[in-house]
C-alpha cells in the first residue's frame, strides 16, 4: 500500500482542528471544540509515527522519550497551575511552541549542511534550495522571536523578574528610536536569509539569524506597557502558528501548513477583537509606548472608609454591581467577593458582576477567576449590557479596578481617551477596594476616587473583603 | 525528503493562503469569557509542529558519526512541542470546565 494513503489521516486531523476552533468560539460548544482539536492532534501524531520506518531503532527510543518527557511536563504544569497564573502559563506554552518550530528549522538546516560536508547528500539546488532555506530562515525568525518575546511577556505579566534573589521590574515604555532599531534588525535578518541562500553551506548565517531574531523578540515586547500584554500574548500566539506553517514548508507537510496558518489568522482576528475592546489600534499598541514615562503625580487626598461604614451602606440595598479588576486577581480574593455577594443576596439584594473586556491581564481573566469561585455564569454581565443598568444601581463595588472605571476616558485627552469604561460613577454609591490612590497602568489619576459618593477601602483586596464580610455578619 | 517541484510548491502555497482565509472567517464574534480559552486552545493547535519534530527525528540518525547535534535539536523541539500540546489542551480543558461546569449546575 502506498504510504501516501496515511496522509488521509492528516486531512481528518485538519478537519478536526477547523471544527474545534469553530466550536471554541461559542460558550456551549467550547469544551467539545477543545476535545475535537485534541483528538485531531492525537490522530496527527499517530499517523506520523505509523508512517515511519521501523529500521532505525535508536531514533524510536528518542521519539518515545521525547513524547513521554514532554507529555509529563506539560500535564503536570497544567494540573498545578493556579487560575491566577493562567496568563503567564499561556504565554510560556506559546513560547515553547514557537521555539519548537524554530528548533525544527535549525535541526533541518544543520542536518543538511552536515550531510553535504560528509558527502552523503549534496546541498539542495535551485527551487529546492530557495524554498527550503527561505522557509528555514522565516521559521527561525518567527519562532525565536516568539520564544524570547513570550518569555519577556510572561515576566511582564508578573511585573518583574527575579535574578539571583534580586527583583527587577520590567519597563513599561520605551523611547521612540527603538522602533528604528527594530526595523534595522528586521532588515538585517532578511539580509542574512538572502545571504544564507547565496551560500547555503555556511552555517554562520543561520546562527546570525537565530541571534538577531532572539534580540528582536525582546526589543519587540520590551517597550509595550503591562496593560497591553494580553494583546501582545495574543499576537505572539498568532506568530507561533505562522512559525508552524513555515515549518510545514520545510518538510512539505500539509497539516502543519493548515493548522499553523489557521491559528495564525485566527490569532490575528482575536488580537484585533481585543484591541477593539480597548478602543486601541494594533499599530499604536505595538509601536507607540503607552503608560508613558511621566506618570501623573497624585496630589489630591481622600479619606478612607471603614469596612463597618461600607457594611452599613450595603445593608438593605436592592441592587449591587461588583466590578472586579486586576487587583482581585493579585490578592486572589474572588472567593471573598463571592461570599460577600451571597450575604447581599440572602438579604434580598440583586447582585451582578460587571466585566470590562480588558479587566485583568488577559481577556476573560475575570470570568475565569469568578468561575473558580462558583459564581454563576449568568451573573457575569458584559460592559455594554451592565452600563444600561448602572443608573439603577445602589452600590457599585469596585474591587482592584482603576482604569476600566476612570471617567476621564470619556474625555478626549490622555492615554485613556476614548476607551470604553464601566459607568461605575453612575451608581448611587461607589465603593472602591484598592491599596492606595496610586495611578493604574495607564498612568492617569482617577477623578472617581475623589467624588463625594465614593468610599475608598484602602488595603489588600482579600483582607478588606474579609473584614467587610465580618462587618456585614455583625449587622 | 524528496526535492520539491514547482507544482508541489504551488499546491503548498494554495493550501497556505486558503487556510489563512479560513482562519479569518472562523473567528467572528467571541464573548470575552472565551477569549483566554480560545487563545490557549489555538496555542495548543500550533503545537502541531510536533509532527515536524517527529519526522525530523526519524530522518536524523543520532548514533553514528552523522549529524548528532541536529538530532538533539529535533529532540528538544519534540519535547517543547509536546509540552505545548499536552499542557495547552489540558489547561484549556481546565478553564472550560470551570466556566461550563458552573452553567450545568444551575
Amino acid at each position: 500500500m502506498d504510504k501516501a494513503v496515511w496522509d488521509i489521516g492528516y486531512l481528518i486531523a485538519s478537519i478536526l482542528f477547523i471544527l474545534g476552533l469553530k466550536k471554541l468560539g461559542h460558550p456551549r460548544t467550547a469544551p467539545t471544540g477543545n476535545q475535537y482539536s485534541a483528538m485531531g492532534m492525537l490522530i496527527a501524531i499517530i499517523v506520523t509515527i505509523a508512517q515511519m520506518d521501523f529500521k532505525v531503532i535508536d531514533n524510536f527510543i528518542l521519539i518515545g522519550a521525547g513524547l513521554v518527557i514532554g507529555g509529563l511536563i506539560g500535564y503536570v504544569m497544567a494540573v498545578r497551575v493556579q487560575m491566577t497564573g493562567m496568563p503567564e502559563m499561556v504565554a510560556l506554552f506559546n513560547g515553547f511552541g514557537g521555539a519548537a518550530s524554530a528548533l525544527v528549522a535549525a535541526s533541518e538546516v544543520f542536518r543538511r549542511i552536515k550531510l553535504s560536508e560528509e558527502g552523503v547528500t549534496p546541498l539542495p539546488e535551485d527551487l529546492d534550495l530557495y524554498v527550503a532555506w527561505t522557509a528555514i530562515g522565516l521559521s527561525a525568525l518567527v519562532g525565536w522571536m516568539t520564544l524570547t518575546g513570550s518569555l519577556l511577556a510572561m515576566m511582564k505579566l508578573k511585573g518583574g523578574v527575579e535574578i539571583f534573589g534580586t527583583w527587577y521590574r520590567t519597563p513599561t515604555w520605551g523611547p521612540e528610536w527603538l522602533n528604528y532599531v527594530k526595523g534595522l534588525f528586521l532588515i538585517g535578518i532578511v539580509g542574512l536569509i538572502y545571504m544564507s541562500i547565496e551560500e547555503p553551506g555556511n552555517q554562520d548565517y543561520v546562527i546570525g539569524i537565530i541571534a538577531l531574531s532572539c534580540i528582536l523578540g525582546i526589543l519587540f515586547v520590551l517597550p509595550i506597557g503591562g496593560a497591553d500584554m494580553p494583546v501582545v500574548v495574543s499576537l505572539l500566539n498568532s506568530l507561533s502558528g505562522i512559525a508552524a506553517a513555515f515549518t510545514g514548508f520545510i518538510i512539505g507537510n500539509n497539516v502543519l501548513i493548515i493548522a499553523g496558518s489557521m491559528v495564525g489568522a485566527a490569532g490575528l482576528i482575536l488580537t484585533n477583537i481585543m484591541c477593539k475592546a480597548m478602543n486601541r489600534q494594533l499599530i499604536d499598541v505595538l509601536f507607540k509606548s503607552f503608560g508613558g514615562s511621566d506618570k501623573e503625580q497624585v496630589t489630591r487626598t481622600k479619606v478612607g472608609s471603614d469596612p463597618e461604614e461600607v457594611a452599613m451602606i450595603c445593608d438593605g440595598i436592592s441592587k449591587c454591581v461588583i466590578i472586579p479588576g486586576y487587583g482581585m486577581a493579585v490578592s486572589q480574593c474572588q472567593h471573598q467577593v463571592r461570599e460577600f455577594a451571597d450575604i447581599l443576596e440572602a438579604n434580598g439584594c440583586e447582585v451582578k458582576y460587571g466585566i470590562h473586556p480588558v479587566a485583568g491581564r488577559m481577556p476573560g481573566h475575570m470570568n475565569v477567576l469568578l468561575a473558580e469561585a462558583n459564581v454563576p455564569y449568568e451573573k457575569l454581565i458584559e460592559m455594554d449590557e451592565i452600563n444600561s443598568e448602572m443608573a439603577e444601581c445602589d452600590v457599585a463595588l469596585v474591587v482592584g479596578a482603576n482604569d476600566t472605571v476612570n471617567p476621564v476616558a470619556r474625555s478626549d485627552e490622555g492615554p485613556l481617551a476614548g476607551m470604553p469604561i464601566i459607568d461605575a460613577d453612575k451608581a448611587r454609591v461607589v465603593v472602591m477596594v484598592k491599596r492606595s490612590l496610586s495611578v493604574g497602568y495607564a498612568g492617569v489619576d482617577n477623578d472617581l476616587f475623589y467624588e463625594d459618593k465614593t468610599m475608598m477601602l484602602f488595603g489588600d483586596g482579600k483582607k478588606m473583603m474579609t473584614e467587610l464580610i465580618s462587618s456585614m455578619k455583625e449587622l | 525528503m524528496e526535492p520539491i517541484t514547482l507544482g508541489g510548491l504551488i499546491v503548498l502555497i494554495t493550501i497556505f493562503a486558503l487556510a489563512i482565509f479560513l482562519g479569518f472567517e472562523l473567528i467572528t464574534k467571541v464573548p470575552p469569557t472565551l477569549h483566554t480559552p480560545l487563545m490557549s486552545g489555538a496555542n495548543a493547535i500550533s503545537g502541531i509542529t510536533v509532527v515536524g519534530a517527529l519526522i525530523l527525528l526519524q530522518n536524523t540518525p543520532y548514533n553514528d558519526a552523522n549529524p548528532g547535534f541536529a538530532a538533539w535539536l529535533a529532540f528538544a523541539a519534540l519535547v517543547l512541542a509536546t509540552i505545548n500540546v499536552v499542557g495547552g489542551f489540558a489547561v484549556t480543558n481546565k478553564m472550560l470546565n470551570m466556566i461550563a461546569g458552573k452553567r450545568g449546575k444551575k
